[in-house]
């Protein structure tokens, strides 16, 4: 079957299989070149195998919920909007979410996600209390940040690459309601983002929509998002009236492919200079839905079929903090000038990074932009992935599609510790990736 | 706030599933039937954790006459509301050749689903209300080469459920008759099947839930497979007979 990951590029043949149980998986497993499959929402490569993709959809059953405690224990093709529709209602969120809601446990884990609230409490693997990792061998093993922690580690951020997840157990976070407390602060340029970015750390999210295409004394000129869970205090009668603004939004789609000239330069720097008009001059404070502030793309389902039939490409990096700004200008510079635009730029202030395994975030900023897969955009991206590399930063495996497996191995030690860790159990060939044959893994 | 529950026949299938998520979520007891029902443990601890209902396992299989003619008896609680997804398409050159097989195919699509439904029928009407949701097949509408011994008896099923709301509508007892079209589930796992023809589970399950709470009569999923059997209902025989579709 013809499977893509949500770029839409590449696309390539693969074997398909969807078990219903733990034998049926074991079976998937036991073939060369399988790799698992959640919802796809990796960008690139990543859950393509080599022969055969094994699509967890199936396995998605909750197992526990503890209502005083917010421990779930739930199998790895749950989705996000799942657990949401069912424990938002008891008060319970998330303590870690990406930008879209429409993704597995299992996917969460094996990029290990980050979300705004990076800066605070860390990526996915802080909220994770144990993982079966099922190898093909046909092992389940249990582990823990305390039990067989070396396969915990080099499988949260190991990209599906040390067996498939079967069953997880996180902890959820106690919230008062469903909505967000929002205050939108627009800012100048880079330099003006950072600052605050900075002065904002102890917000519990916050997130910047960058305007790419600025130039000069405007570059990077954006609009910070802060956010809180708004207790039921701060509550006005409408917002009381649906506490944890469960009520479904009329959802848009986009039901054909956009022709590539729908996305051009100019659409683009029109996109921006109204979003960050209109943003401008928003009230700076205002109470919003939990599905608007953290997944509003989720609002337009199929929107990454605006890019057209060619598919797109996600370049996101993380830069130590000592060498963001530098790094960063040079980075939008580089953009401005390919003048690429890019339909979403979102800038986000990481925290601390695990130093243990293969993790993406570090101490510093990310950036993430959308480009059309031109062959001019691939050679950008593969541009940006070597000034990333300058500033001793790293690309975020989730959304890479194009990175070379020499720029990866001279970029970090996460390469080189994923090889090892894979040749020592013999996982090379049998649990395989598009991505992690391109990246010889 | 307790609500009644709804039983599922056929409780293992993908749309048996969505429909008892769908009940579930809107608060109802769930009650599942189907064959080796041990296998179902997971499914019920998800569908009582996730939608905090009480969820029931129960024994059946449809061509054990004497399970099925004592079913309803058996039961503690008498559901308000009933579907039966069971249903079998078998392999239609086996069914063209070999009688045991067809005869499985017809007794499993209408003969054991019919005389389930007439007992629930009964019961409800004892009580003075319930629904009564079978789900059947577009199937049914018109014989075709390519699964007909299915399709006839899915025919026979969609007459059956037509006769019987004929007859116990005005005993408050009502009866949904579900013609889907294709649906992506593990009978039609690998099929290629067009994208626009297909239904999802939780888009039956969907349509399932309205269509009690609605009191409608004959639903068709996806709606655009009502347009689609007027058609093929109305070509002529003379020409139809020479199609393959
Ligand atoms: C609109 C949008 C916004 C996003 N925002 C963010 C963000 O803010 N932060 C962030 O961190 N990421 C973000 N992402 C990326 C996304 O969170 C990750 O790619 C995530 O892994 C997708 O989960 P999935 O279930 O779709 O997995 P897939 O895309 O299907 O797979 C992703 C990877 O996980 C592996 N995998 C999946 N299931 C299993 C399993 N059961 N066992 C082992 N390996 C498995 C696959 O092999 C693959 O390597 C965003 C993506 C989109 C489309
Ligand atoms: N999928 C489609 O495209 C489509 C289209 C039109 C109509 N339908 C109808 O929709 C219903 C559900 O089908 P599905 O697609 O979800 O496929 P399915 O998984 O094959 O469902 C059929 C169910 O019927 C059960 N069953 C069969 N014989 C039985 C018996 N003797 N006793 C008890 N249970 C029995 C099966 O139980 P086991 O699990 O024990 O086998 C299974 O759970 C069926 O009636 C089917 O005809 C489906």
């Amino acid at each position: 079957m013809r499977l893509s990951g949500w770029g839409r590029f590449p696309v390539v043949d693969t074997d398909v299989s969807r078990p219903r149980d733990t034998l049926g998986m074991t079976e998937a497993l036991s073939r060369e070149g399988t790799i698992a499959h959640g919802m796809g929402r990796g960008y690139g490569d990543c859950a393509l195998g080599t022969e055969h993709t094994l699509i967890t959809q199936h396995l998605n059953h909750v197992i526990s919920f503890d209502d005083t405690t917010g421990v779930l224990v739930a199998e790895a093709g749950m989705t996000l909007a799942d657990v949401i529709k069912c424990f938002l209602p008891r008060g319970w969120f998330p303590a870690v979410t990406p930008g879209t809601k429409y993704v597995t446990l299992g996917g969460m884990i094996a990029a290990d996600v980050h979300g705004k609230n990076h800066h605070r409490d860390g990526s996915m693997a802080a909220c994770v209390l144990w993982i079966d990792v099922l190898t093909p061998d046909g092992h389940v093993h249990r582990c823990s940040p305390e039990h067989e922690q070396e396969l915990f580690n080099f499988t949260l951020g190991g990209m599906g690459l040390t067996g498939v997840i079967l069953r997880a157990s996180i902890r959820l976070q106690r919230v008062e309601s469903g909505w967000i407390d929002q205050t939108t602060v627009p800012a100048a340029n880079f330099r003006d983002a950072m600052a605050v970015f900075e002065r904002s750390a102890d917000h519990t999210y916050s997130v910047a929509w960058i305007d790419c295409l600025s130039r000069g004394a405007s570059l990077g000129r954006s609009l910070v998002m802060l956010g809180e869970h708004a207790p039921v205090s701060a509550l006005g009668p409408a917002e009381h009236a649906d506490r944890y603004a469960m009520t479904v939004r009329k959802k848009k789609s986009v039901p054909v492919d956009f022709p590539r000239f729908a996305l051009n330069k100019w659409s683009v720097t029109a996109f921006n200079t109204l979003y960050y008009h209109l943003g401008s001059r928003q009230p700076a404070q205002r109470l919003v839905p939990w599905d608007s502030y953290f997944y509003p793309l989720d609002a337009i389902l199929g929107w990454n079929k605006i890019y057209g039939r060619k598919g797109f490409v996600q370049f996101q990096c993380v830069l130590p903090l000592a060498e963001s700004e530098r790094g960063i200008n040079a980075l939008l510079d580089a953009i401005s000038n390919a003048g690429a635009g890019s339909f979403l730029a979102v800038l986000k202030r990481m925290g601390q990074g695990r130093n243990d395994g293969i993790a993406f975030p570090m101490e510093g900023y990310t950036l993430a932009l959308d480009f059309p897969a031109t062959p001019s955009n691939l050679k950008l991206v593969a541009r940006l992935n070597q000034l990333t590399a300058d500033h001793g930063g790293r690309i975020y495996l989730a959304k890479d599609a194009v990175m070379q497996a020499s720029q990866f191995h001279n970029m970090d030690a996460r390469s080189e510790r994923l090889r090892a860790f894979r040749a020592q159990r013999d996982l090379h060939n049998r649990v395989a990736s598009i991505q992690s044959r391109r990246l010889e893994l | 706030m307790s609500k009644n529950s709804v039983l599922i026949l056929g409780g293992a299938s993908d749309i048996g599933m969505a429909t008892a998520h769908r009940f579930a979520e809107s608060g109802h007891p769930i009650q599942l039937a189907a064959r080796n029902v041990s296998r179902l443990e997971a499914a019920k601890t998800d569908l009582s954790v996730r939608h905090n209902v009480a969820v029931e396992l129960l024994e059946l299989d449809v061509l054990d006459d004497a399970q099925c003619d004592g079913f309803v008896a058996s039961l503690e609680t008498l559901p308000e509301t009933v579907v039966c997804v069971i249903g079998f398409m078998g392999d239609q050159s086996e069914s063209e050749t070999n009688a045991p097989a067809a005869r499985t195919v017809m007794r499993s699509n209408y003969e054991g689903p019919a005389c389930l439904m007439a007992h629930f029928a009964n019961a409800f009407v004892a009580r003075g209300n319930g629904s009564l949701v079978g789900v059947s097949s577009v199937a049914g509408e018109r014989g075709r080469a390519s699964n007909y011994v299915y399709g006839s008896a899915k025919a026979g099923f969609t007459a059956f459920l037509s006769g019987l709301r004929n007859r116990v509508t005005k005993q408050n007892v009502h009866v949904v008759t579900v013609l889907p079209g294709f649906v992506n589930t593990r009978m039609t796992e690998g099929m290629d099947l067009p994208a626009k023809l297909l239904a999802q589970p939780s888009d039956v399950g969907n349509a399932i839930f309205n269509a009690v709470e609605k009191q409608k009569n004959v639903v068709y999923t996806l709606p655009i497979w009502r347009l689609v059997m007027f058609v093929i209902t109305h070509i002529p025989e003379f020409i139809f007979k020479k199609t393959s579709l």
